[in-house]
């Protein structure tokens, strides 16, 4: 199975409660994954400070402070790092692609959660339940937030094999099904020298975002791609600092509701998830057409894309 | 009478067990739903449950006899494998409304998903609006009528259900053609408009679909 959950606010006024309304979100889909799970939000300054870059660390096997001070003295730009259950956030003035390259250097096999401008990646093995409590999910603020809990079906129970896939610059990806082909094009992308950090098959999914947006593509043109390329079954949710994005296969046998109002546009497997967000009974709520990406930036708020597959 | 439960204060067992009992009868009332699953499934007994809210999964699966109204929207499966009674839907269903029915009214004033009435063997269903893609699918035995047009690939290996559809399909699935609206489907259509409570519509602006019938038989010409 798996859960996905998503909720993009339009209205500032709610900042202040994202991590609340997203912890009720994703504890209420524990039903349908409760071996790992993850989160992504956006804007939360104890965790991404505005302006700076950010970094989410794994479960590393050091202590927050050294850290901090190793990449500080790599960088020559002070960073700092706060630890959050099992996930260590670190940010400083810099470009978050030499953070990132700073980390590779010193860490070389620790797993990145998610790094960017703004966003900060948690995930875990545990339940979804007592993650978000570690985490402190519900004190966070910020403008966007998504959630996963997983029931692995076809690769091992591991932190790398949470979502979500956070591997493009501030981008982030969950998916609640199958990918069939995902071997091939693993391939393919290694061939165009992309790494991986599992076997995992919506890691693949990520990757193959990333490398579209890397190459200039927009986020409707690289969904639109990914389902002419992948096979298999997804609901898939994409978001990044900007912009949050909900495609499903043409099968569309995963399940996805999408809720909006003028406050705020939500996603998730399943209404219950949605039921106790402010407004919700004034809410449009409606179920994505297979092979439609519906697409909110946060630049352009009124303007609901969608946009049509032409297969 | 009407009994009340509160499922934000009874159990949804609590309330399936108390509308399974031997002597239930009249009328109940279900609240605080919060997108539950398996809401009033298997009920057997003539009774009236009204559901106020938005339903998860399988609301009125299984269902004999009673009639239930849904106020609101259905998560998926909404009146599976119904054997008699009726179920209304009052907003939108998702996908499989209907699925494996084999009697019974189950009528949808919104839109139903995709594979509204798949595998139906015997019910009838009524969608106010548009169904999704895949709807019908091996469909074996009852009717499926839209007010308005059907996704991809309606009907697709269809048996012997009747499909009446005033809208468009995007795409008939495979062995599924348009046939002859004679006077007998006529006045059944208008039996169900009626059923369900759209006795305005004029039942000569439908069209029937149904089976080819080219898939009973092995052929080496079959090709999908």
């Amino acid at each position: 199975m798996c859960g996905i959950v998503g909720l993009h606010l339009r209205s500032p006024e709610l900042h202040p409660h994202l991590g609340e309304l997203l912890t009720g979100m994703l504890c209420e889909m524990e039903d349908r994954g409760a071996d790992s799970a993850g989160i992504a939000v956006y804007g939360n300054q104890a965790w991404s400070p505005a302006g700076m870059a950010s970094i989410s660390l794994i479960d590393a096997d050091a202590a927050a402070e050294e850290v901090a001070a190793t990449l500080s003295t790599a960088t020559g730009v002070p960073v700092t790092g706060t630890q959050v259950g099992n996930t260590l956030l670190l940010s400083g003035d810099l470009e978050s692609s030499a953070l990132l390259a700073a980390v590779k250097a010193a860490y070389p096999d620790v797993l990145i959660g998610g790094f960017g401008e703004d966003l900060a990646v948690l995930k875990g093995v545990g339940s979804p339940k007592a993650l978000a409590a570690a985490w402190g999910l519900e004190a966070a603020g910020g403008w966007q937030g998504v959630g996963h809990t997983r029931m692995a079906t076809e690769s091992a129970v591991t932190a790398a094999g949470a979502h979500p896939y956070a591997v493009g610059p501030g981008e982030c990806l969950v998916h609640n099904g199958s990918f069939a082909n995902h071997a091939s094009i693993r391939r393919d992308l290694r061939e165009a020298g992309v790494a991986f950090d599992s076997e995992n098959d919506t890691e693949v999914g990520a990757r193959f975002v990333a490398h579209e947006l890397a190459g200039g593509k927009g986020v409707d043109e690289a969904l639109t791609d990914l389902t002419r390329t992948f096979d298999g079954f997804y609901t898939l949710l994409v978001s990044n600092r900007d912009s949050f994005a909900v495609v499903r296969d043409a099968i569309a046998c995963k399940p996805a509701v999408i809720a909006e109002t003028d406050d705020w546009v939500a996603m998730a497997s399943e209404y219950r998830a949605l039921a106790h967000l402010p407004g919700i009974e004034r809410a449009r709520i409606w179920e994505p057409e297979p092979e439609v990406i519906y697409h909110w930036s946060r630049t352009a708020p009124t303007a609901a894309g969608k946009q049509e597959v032409v297969a | 009478m009407t009994t009340t439960y509160d499922l934000g204060t009874t159990s949804l067992r609590e309330t399936n067990q108390a509308l399974h009992a031997a002597d239930v009868e009249g009328e109940h009332e279900i609240t605080n739903l919060a997108g539950s699953h398996n809401v009033a499934v298997g009920l057997a007994a003539p009774i009236k449950v009204t559901i106020h809210g938005h339903v998860g999964y399988f609301a009125a699966g299984m269902n004999q006899q009673a009639e239930v109204t849904i106020r609101g929207n259905a998560g998926q499966g909404v009146a599976e494998n119904m054997m008699s009674g009726t179920v209304r839907v009052t907003g939108n269903a998702s996908q499989s409304a209907g699925a494996t029915g084999r009697g019974g009214l189950l009528v949808i004033d919104g839109d139903a998903g995709a594979r509204c009435g798949i595998s139906m063997k015997g019910i009838d269903i009524v969608v106010g609006g548009s169904i999704g893609h895949m709807s019908a699918f091996m469909a074996q035995r009852g009717r499926l009528v839209v007010r308005g047009d059907a996704g991809d690939a309606l009907g697709d290996s269809i048996y012997e259900a009747r499909i009446y559809l005033r809208g468009t399909p995007k795409s008939l699935g495979a062995d599924c053609v348009e046939k002859q609206m004679r006077e007998e489907h006529l006045t059944e259509l208008a039996g169900l408009l009626k059923a369900a409570g759209y006795e305005g519509d004029d039942p000569t602006t439908y069209k029937r679909f149904g089976s080819a019938r080219t898939l009973y038989h092995f052929t080496h010409d079959n090709e999908y």
